[in-house]
């Protein structure tokens, strides 16, 4: 029986920014971007899946960000997972990494004990691939990261084989450990039809607070009791549910601040326009040869 | 605050030899530590080391610290980042750089947790500036440069307000400038205590390809990017390749698209070239693509779209399709030189 968190991240799609998004002043309009599933997250979540009905445990998916992040977690509950929690707080925006291993950490803390974490090797926003290593660390427990495969998990210790410069290597860790994956380890299992039927309602406790908010009949305590009988709580911890510093989260826990951010200005060159004919390219090639590239 | 003016890099060896990622940041350190009017540093961690230590000076380190033990032999995350979290924290240095390889990138997340310091990952540039930030003054400054949001900005990113500033840098971004004439070696040695909690994770197996592809230092490189649309018309780049005598390269979305292995992949997330002749075919030219390859000394682009940003710094631009031009192309570099 192993007990697995897996660390997921809802992004902005990267990958298919268009004009709308670029405010006038070339920075990115986050709320135009459509939010995605970051899919090395997928990956690990996955794996821990596969350990799961492998081994036996359980898999419990988490997640950071604001409170429209609970789509991911809902899709970890399709997927497969057994518990989510959002963390989710104003004061947790604008986190740099360190602020965000920062909370996520204190995050694991809370909700328990475990032997693995998995996480995706990065989130397309930003590429850094620090969260899962600066987390690691503070949790001081080992990490193993550019996970390619997992060979072999024992009662106390699981050896994997991992990407390394050039090559690869087989470790052993013992347990727990904190494992980020790269993305084509295993592909990520479709939602199953059963569970999307069972899930869909599932919300967190800031959805539902949002609800009873806006209607005076409902009162947010009960919905939250009702939800949780359901198995459809999306369990939530704010600010005040951790054990937080808050000089350490958010925008003041961040070391890193973006001084300037510039839209990406072209120079436009002197550039030689070559027909894409016969001669064009004779003339290119014979262009090339007197730049003494050719011959 | 006053902080100290040191400048370090982490010199990352494999088997006893050093990454060049460590020598080209050694390169732009001096610089940067000249700039801070401090002096560098070189991190030499492994067994039987001190040859490495030796080599940094001529790359411009004044002092090299030097870890040296039989369990440091290989790269490990513990006890390298056991030793690295200790040094940082007590010397205070202003600036690490770390290359960002995968020991690269698995060490100095672990280095910035325990020092809370603030890591830039990737930064295709670096600077020392004066900033004023929020109203406040701050002088000499480590501006980390990189591409973000999918490459639609370039973000400056500032540590203003702690004391160690660290950044990753991708191979072959920084260039190699050795000294004429080395510094004088100053080797300070610095113990390591082997620690229980330093071998919770093992090495059973390692398995590294001799034959590694040498993108940079390639004078002819032909790269393909998703605009080929299939693994079939990636050939074509690789026959011109062939004819012309260069190395086959790819953008970030060609390796997505399995066209060609990742350690072909030209780009910030990639590898950094300047050849003398680099050919684009089919890559629209995303700045994280631009930021590996514009320092190219020709540039040719082929693309169906006129609006490519790619044709905005090539020096030839062929608009039209790649798989009639390939061959016509490899038609008239065989008539001309044969």
């Amino acid at each position: 029986m192993f007990s697995s968190i897996v660390m997921v991240k809802q992004v902005p799609d990267t990958a298919n920014i268009s004009g709308k998004v670029m405010k006038d002043d070339g920075t990115v309009n986050r709320t135009k971007l459509p939010a995605i599933f970051n899919h090395e997250d997928r990956v690990a979540l996955e794996l821990a899946l596969q350990v799961k009905e492998k081994y036996g445990g359980k898999v419990t998916a988490i997640t950071m960000g604001p409170p429209r992040a609970s789509d991911v977690l809902r899709e970890c509950l399709y997927m497969g997972a057994d518990e989510t929690y959002l963390i989710s707080d104003r004061k947790f925006a604008g986190a740099d990494t360190l602020a965000t291993s920062y909370v996520l950490s204190e995050a694991i803390k809370k909700i328990g004990s475990f032997d693995f974490i998995f996480a995706g090797r990065q989130a397309i926003d930003g590429d850094t691939a620090q969260v899962g290593p600066q987390t690691a660390e503070k949790l001081g427990i080992p990490q193993i990261t550019y996970t390619e495969e997992i060979l072999e998990v024992n009662r106390n210790t699981i050896k994997i084989k991992r990407k390394i410069d050039g090559g690869y290597e087989i470790v052993e860790s013992t347990l727990p450990v904190l494992i980020t994956v790269l993305k084509d380890v295993v592909e990520p299992r479709p939602f199953s039809s059963k569970r999307v039927m069972a899930f869909k309602n599932a919300r967190s406790v800031l959805d539902i607070e949002k609800l009873a908010e806006e209607n005076s009949l409902l009162y947010a305590d009960k919905i939250i009791h009702e939800y949780k009988e359901k198995n459809l709580l999306i369990n939530t911890f704010t600010m005040d549910d951790l054990n937080l510093n808050i000089k350490r989260c958010g925008i003041s826990g961040s070391p890193t601040k973006v001084h300037k951010v510039e839209s990406v200005v072209l120079k436009g060159g002197n550039q030689i326009k070559i027909n894409p004919t016969k001669e064009g390219l004779n003339n290119l090639v014979d262009q090339l040869m007197t730049d003494h590239i050719f011959g | 605050m006053d902080f100290k003016n040191e400048v370090w890099v982490f010199i990352e060896q494999r088997d006893g030899k050093a990454a060049e990622v460590s020598f080209e940041l050694l390169c732009k350190g001096r610089k940067l530590a000249d700039a801070i009017e401090g002096r560098l540093k070189s991190i030499v961690i492994g067994n039987d080391v001190e040859k490495i230590a030796n080599e940094t000076f001529r790359f411009g380190a004044d002092e090299a610290l030097l870890v040296d033990h039989p369990l440091l032999k290989n790269f490990r995350t513990l006890p390298y980042s056991r030793i690295l979290n200790h040094l940082v924290k007590t010397q205070v240095p202003r600036i690490v750089l770390f290359g960002a390889t995968v020991i690269g990138r698995d060490l100095a997340p672990r280095v910035a947790s325990y020092t809370k310091s603030g890591l830039t990952a990737d930064c295709t540039d670096l600077q020392i500036s004066d900033i004023k930030y929020l109203g406040q003054e701050f002088t000499k400054l480590l501006l980390q440069i990189r591409p973000a949001f999918g490459g639609n900005i370039i973000a400056t990113i500032i540590t203003p307000d702690v004391p160690t500033q660290m950044a990753t840098v991708r191979e072959g971004v920084m260039e190699l400038s050795p000294l004429e004439k080395s510094n004088v070696i100053k080797i300070t040695r610095v113990e390591y205590k082997p620690d229980p909690a330093d071998e919770l994770v093992q090495i059973i197996e390692q398995y590294r390809e001799n034959n590694k592809v040498n993108l940079k230092g390639a004078p002819i490189i032909v790269a393909g990017g998703y605009g080929l649309s299939t693994k079939e018309n990636f050939k074509l780049v690789e026959n011109l390749a062939h004819t012309i005598g260069g190395e086959v390269a790819g953008s970030r979305a060609a390796v997505d698209a399995g066209f060609i292995s990742p350690d072909r992949q030209v780009g910030q997330t990639g590898v950094t070239v300047r050849p003398k002749l680099y050919i684009a075919v089919g890559i629209s030219g995303a700045i994280q693509h631009r930021a590996g390859m514009q320092d190219s000394s020709k540039i040719i682009a082929i693309n169906t779209d006129p609006e490519a940003p790619i044709f905005d710094i090539a020096h030839y631009g062929i608009v039209g399709d790649a798989t009639e031009i390939i061959p016509a192309f490899i038609e008239a570099y065989k008539h001309k030189l044969k």
